[in-house]
């Protein structure tokens, strides 16, 4: 179902009054293909931006990387992928030619200075191919962070890590990538995630990617969840006495906000406990 | 993250995927004849075997509003006699007047196969309790003491230092007749009366147990509000009192925490776990909750790891399907989810 526009703009600035520092604001992709984003120039452009929080956008070529500079994004992301069998069906390339289209996109950004985050999916294991060599998603993020990718976020997109793999991945990344420049985005589908995420703060990795509510399902096992819960990872990093500057009731609040709006459940369990719902 | 693909239909089905990934498969080898929990480790500090304790037919059972026939009882823990498991506790040998769900005790342990090399233990809250299990046949007790003064009276109305004298008894008499007993302490990260519990709380009544001759002290975040850090604290307290091996953790997953939390304590050498299959058993303290941490879930962790449990997870899974059927419920465990949810297990 698509949101309207008006409650996404509210969502994102709801986030921004609760501590959070970066907040992925939408997609520059064709509507054909992601038509939940097809209002990308509108949020961007309606939603208030509160100094010293960064709204990154999703570019995933040129096209759109100018779209979304257009539109007043002052950050940018681009996806790769540790599988082949993956970006061609996402995609409908190679992971070189989806890095050369990149390339053109971080010419472009630097060209404006504009910081670009990269993502590397499937870093645990991939619904087409399987399982998925750490040596493989070491090379692909060594080469996003040379292109110039400030940041590589390893996800974990059909959440099938566990802290084992999560572990032997982060070893063989870590090789070719500083740890302050890694970020992890484990999804919950097997109920791994905090516990994957706790092995990469062991590790060294300080930046953990979440979604409020748990928003967002797998679109590889139908019913089941997908990206973990920011409520949940605040709760766990609070008890493990680590700052995130969040404010855990704002985040709840924001999260029931937008499962009113979607006539769902929350897929957070702080929020199922706290709220009694 | 990224465009929706339509090509689902060309994912590999999650059964191969998983078992290829070796995260769901026949356990690596069969379990030590008598193991050592806690004193061998890899090279990564974990412990090599863990030990999980079945708590679904009776702490999961407990807390599940609908009241299941007995023979759906029987059935569940047959199935699960079969999938590995060394330790299923069965059932409780309380007043029927305030457990309803457990007023067949008598009949549930005089009905279940008890398969050899696997362990039946039953909660018995007294002296009284402790008869009627012996009689019925049980070869193994549970105790249940708390770290917390209000969550003793408001549970079974009376002191911590009340319940100590009660379980004394008890013990006294298992040790006559051979019966071991495992002690659990309710409320070790926190409690739904008191909020904070002091870890040094927990570890004094750890030793309670254990000194009266608990073979065993499970210790239990009931609310499930604990935290890797919580966690830490109040396992590095206890283990000045308890050795290692004695000690296993009883975690809810009421707030998500559960696995990291096993985690942490795995990470410190604890090797035995309690978990409930399909997550049985919902929390009386937050109305519509979660509470026990799925079996399921526990293993798919624990294979990851490259960490041994002789339990088959395919096999609690379909246990797992089983006893959701049954109380026409959704399970609680995320890989049952995902798994059910591709086709993969039928």
């Amino acid at each position: 179902n698509v949101v309207p526009t008006p409650v996404k703009i509210h969502l994102i600035n709801m986030l921004s009054e609760t501590g959070l520092q970066v907040i992925e604001a939408t997609s520059f992709v064709s509507p054909k293909w992601v038509p939940q984003m097809a209002d990308h120039t509108e949020v961007m452009q309606g939603i208030s931006k509160v100094p010293g929080i960064s709204y990154p956008v999703l570019t995933p070529n040129l096209k759109g990387f100018q779209a979304a500079v257009a539109a007043g994004a002052q950050e940018v992301s681009i996806f790769g992928a540790a599988s082949e069998l993956f970006t061609k069906k996402n995609i409908n390339c190679t992971i070189e030619e989806s890095l050369e289209r990149f390339d053109e996109v971080m010419t472009a950004a630097r060209g404006a200075n504009i910081p670009v985050r990269g993502y590397v999916s499937c870093v645990l294991g991939c619904p087409y191919e399987g399982k998925i060599s750490p040596a493989k998603v070491a090379e692909v993020s060594k080469k996003m962070y040379s292109m110039g990718c400030y940041e590589i976020s390893l996800g974990d997109t059909i959440g099938i890590g566990t802290p084992g793999s999560m572990k032997e991945m982060l070893t063989a990344v870590m090789k070719e990538v500083p740890a302050g420049a890694l970020a992890v985005h484990c999804h919950d589908t097997y109920g791994q995630a905090l516990a994957n995420i706790l092995v990469a703060l062991q590790m060294g990795v300080s930046v953990v990617d979440a979604s409020v509510a748990g928003l967002g399902g797998c679109p590889y096992a139908q019913g089941a969840s997908g990206n973990v819960a920011t409520e949940d990872l605040v709760y766990m990093l609070n008890g493990l006495g680590i700052q995130t500057g969040v404010d855990l009731q704002k985040l709840m609040d924001t999260g029931t906000f937008i499962c009113n709006a979607l006539n769902r459940r929350t897929n957070s369990k702080v929020s199922q406990a706290c709220c009694r719902l | 993250m990224g465009t929706v693909p339509s090509a689902l239909k060309h994912c590999l089905s999650y059964q191969h995927l998983l078992k290829e990934q070796l995260w769901i498969g026949e356990p690596a080898a069969p379990p030590p004849a008598v193991p050592h929990p806690g004193q061998e480790s890899d090279a990564s500090g974990l412990p090599e075997y863990i030990k999980i304790v079945e708590v679904g037919p009776r702490d999961g059972l407990q807390n599940e509003k609908v009241i299941v026939p007995t023979d759906t009882k029987i059935e569940l823990i047959n199935r699960l006699s079969k999938t590995g498991l060394p330790v299923i506790e069965v059932t409780g040998f309380v007043s029927s007047k305030w457990v309803p769900q457990m007023a067949d005790h008598k009949e549930v342990m005089m009905g279940i196969e008890q398969h050899p090399g696997v362990r039946y233990p039953v909660l018995t809250p007294n002296l009284q309790g402790f008869h009627s299990a012996v009689a019925a046949g049980a070869t193994e007790v549970s105790v249940f003491g708390a770290a917390s003064e209000m969550f003793s009276k408001m549970n079974i109305n009376c002191s911590i230092e009340e319940s100590i004298e009660r379980f004394e008894e008890v013990a006294k008499s298992a040790r006559n007749m051979n019966i071991p007993v495992r002690g659990y302490v309710s409320c070790a990260l926190g409690c739904p009366y008191e909020g904070n519990v002091i870890p040094a709380k927990v570890a004094e009544v750890s030793k309670r147990l254990y000194s009266m001759g608990c073979y065993e002290i499970s210790l239990g975040d009931t609310i499930g509000v604990g935290t890797p850090g919580s966690m830490k604290r109040m396992l590095e307290a206890v283990m000045k009192e308890i050795p290692l091996s004695a000690l296993a953790v009883h975690c809810h997953d009421t707030y998500g925490q559960a696995l990291a939390n096993i985690l942490t304590a795995i990470q410190m050498g604890v090797a035995v776990v309690d978990s409930s299959v399909a997550g049985l058993g919902g929390c009386p303290y937050a109305k519509g909750a979660t509470g026990n941490v799925a079996t399921e879930d526990v293993i798919y962790m624990l294979n990851g790891l490259g960490i041994n449990t002789g339990v088959n997870l395919y096999k609690v899974m379909e246990a797992g399907n089983f006893i959701c059927t049954a109380l026409n419920k959704t399970t609680n465990s995320k890989v049952a989810l995902a798994s059910f949810n591709t086709g993969a297990i039928n």
